[in-house]
């Protein structure tokens, strides 16, 4: 393993995913820098916040051709993580209609409450189930609860690309994968003990 | 700054240091820890994002920090530090705009608005308290809440201030009240004492979390043995 790049495209707090990942005895780097992402042996593309402004702030920093090189060309491992998953989206319905990385059929859209109990957003420890065995989730039970704070969720075209869901106003997708491109709705970095198996096994990936 | 415990919003104890309290609940799983500056706004003080950040370093688990969150800048201040949901108190009563922009531009679920709320002298109605309980807004809990939520709040602390650091149980009437009303999560805070107190409130709907501090400062009562409590009782929870 070698540097882990954490992208800075400024949505959110990234100082618990940087620690997490040293945690996890990985060495990461927070940045947006071409070069950094040249080096990277891993990539996770964190965020909390609007989808609009995600894909405009990676827009903006002009990191789309890099990363995507990087992860289609190179396959270095990459980690989204939260608003990081869902941009991985063709589209996302969060005031309005726009367009995200694109490399996940699909789209993004607000939960629908099934009955009137449902609270939205969705916040709080929630259960994981993972379909069959997947290398993210190793070492991990089926059901296992992880931390969620969010409003909007990924409707995936692709069954195969769905890895994980969990139940709530209906049933979710919360963890995606395509070859060396994983997805995760909730975080990790806040999910303490198992949130760490989860990166560690996500490190362990080359 | 030190960590403090109080009864109804007085008599405030010394109950040891931030970052001691952090570090042991971590260990401990509780599922999310919520750190308050009690003074900040009646102090005319701006967060103390130095110290947020420092013990936000030692929480793997998600943060919400309030306290004298007055400006959107704040609100930045605190989610670049470390915090995962910022919560606004007297700001929701003094400039509530804050609630929309911070709503906008970093989503709902990221906006905890907090309402101290108190009984009223003919002990019927329940009034909003702002500024650490010192001023009196004349609010209707139900109104001031279900207003919030339509400006962009994503979740409600709702403490009794009466009840907060009796430890004799939550005040499940205004606390129903307010949750009824709302399509938001809300979060019970003030009163516990035993782990029926958590299971009384939990028990009603929309209340999706219950706060508490005295019942770990005070009794020897973990935060592991009210989740299993709770699980036997038919409470879903991470245990």
């Amino acid at each position: 393993m070698g540097k882990v790049l954490v992208i800075d495209y400024k949505m959110g707090n990234t100082d618990s995913v940087l620690r997490a990942v040293e945690k996890c005895g990985g060495e990461p780097i927070l940045s947006n820098s071409i070069s950094d992402f040249e080096n990277a042996s891993h990539i996770i593309l964190p965020g909390v916040g609007a989808f609009q402004k995600g894909m405009e702030n990676i827009e903006d920093l002009g990191i789309k051709r890099i990363l995507k090189e990087q992860v289609f060309k190179h396959k270095i491992p990459f980690l989204g993580i939260c608003l990081g998953m869902q941009l991985l989206a063709q589209k996302g319905f969060e005031h309005g209609e726009n367009s995200g990385l694109g490399w996940i059929e699909g789209s993004v859209q607000k939960f629908e409450k099934t009955n009137k109990d449902d609270r939205i957003p969705h916040i709080g420890w929630n259960e994981v189930n993972f379909k069959k065995e997947n290398l993210l989730f190793e070492d991990i039970e089926f059901g296992q609860d992880f931390y969620f704070v969010h409003s909007y969720h990924f409707k995936c075209k692709n069954p195969s690309n769905i890895i994980a869901t969990t139940p709530y106003c209906g049933e979710f997708v919360s963890a995606v994968r395509k070859n060396n491109i994983f997805g995760l709705q909730f975080h990790p970095e806040k999910s303490q003990k198992l949130g760490f198996i989860i990166l560690k096994n996500f490190l362990s990936f080359a | 700054m030190t960590l403090v415990k109080g009864i109804s919003f007085d008599s405030w104890r010394r109950v040891g240091s931030v970052m001691q309290a952090v570090k042991v609940y971590n260990m401990r799983d509780v599922d999310e820890l919520i750190f308050v500056d009690i003074t900040a706004t009646i102090d005319k003080r701006k967060p103390d994002f130095q110290l947020v950040d420092d013990f936000a370093d030692e929480c793997f688990m998600p943060l919400t920090v309030g306290g004298g969150v007055n400006t959107i800048d704040d609100v930045i201040g605190l989610l670049e530090v470390g915090a995962d949901k910022v919560a606004i108190n007297s700001a929701a009563i003094t400039n509530p705009d804050l609630i929309k922009k911070s709503s906008d531009m970093f989503g709902s679920q990221c906006v905890v608005v907090s309402i101290d709320v108190k009984l009223k002298n003919d002990k019927k109605s329940y009034e909003v308290y702002s500024h650490s309980g010192t001023i009196s807004t004349g609010l209707n809990p139900v109104n001031h809440a279900v207003n919030v939520e339509k400006l962009g709040a994503g979740e409600i602390l709702l403490t009794s201030i009466d009840q907060d650091g009796t430890m004799n149980g939550y005040d499940l009437e205004i606390t129903k009240k307010i949750a009824d009303e709302l399509s938001i999560p809300i979060i019970a805070s003030g009163g516990s004492g035993h782990y029926k107190h958590m299971n009384e409130v939990l028990l009603l709907k929309g209340v999706d979390a219950a706060a508490a501090a005295s019942i770990f400062h005070f009794t020897e009562q973990t935060p592991l043995e009210a989740k299993r409590y709770l699980k036997n009782n038919g409470i879903v929870v991470r245990v």
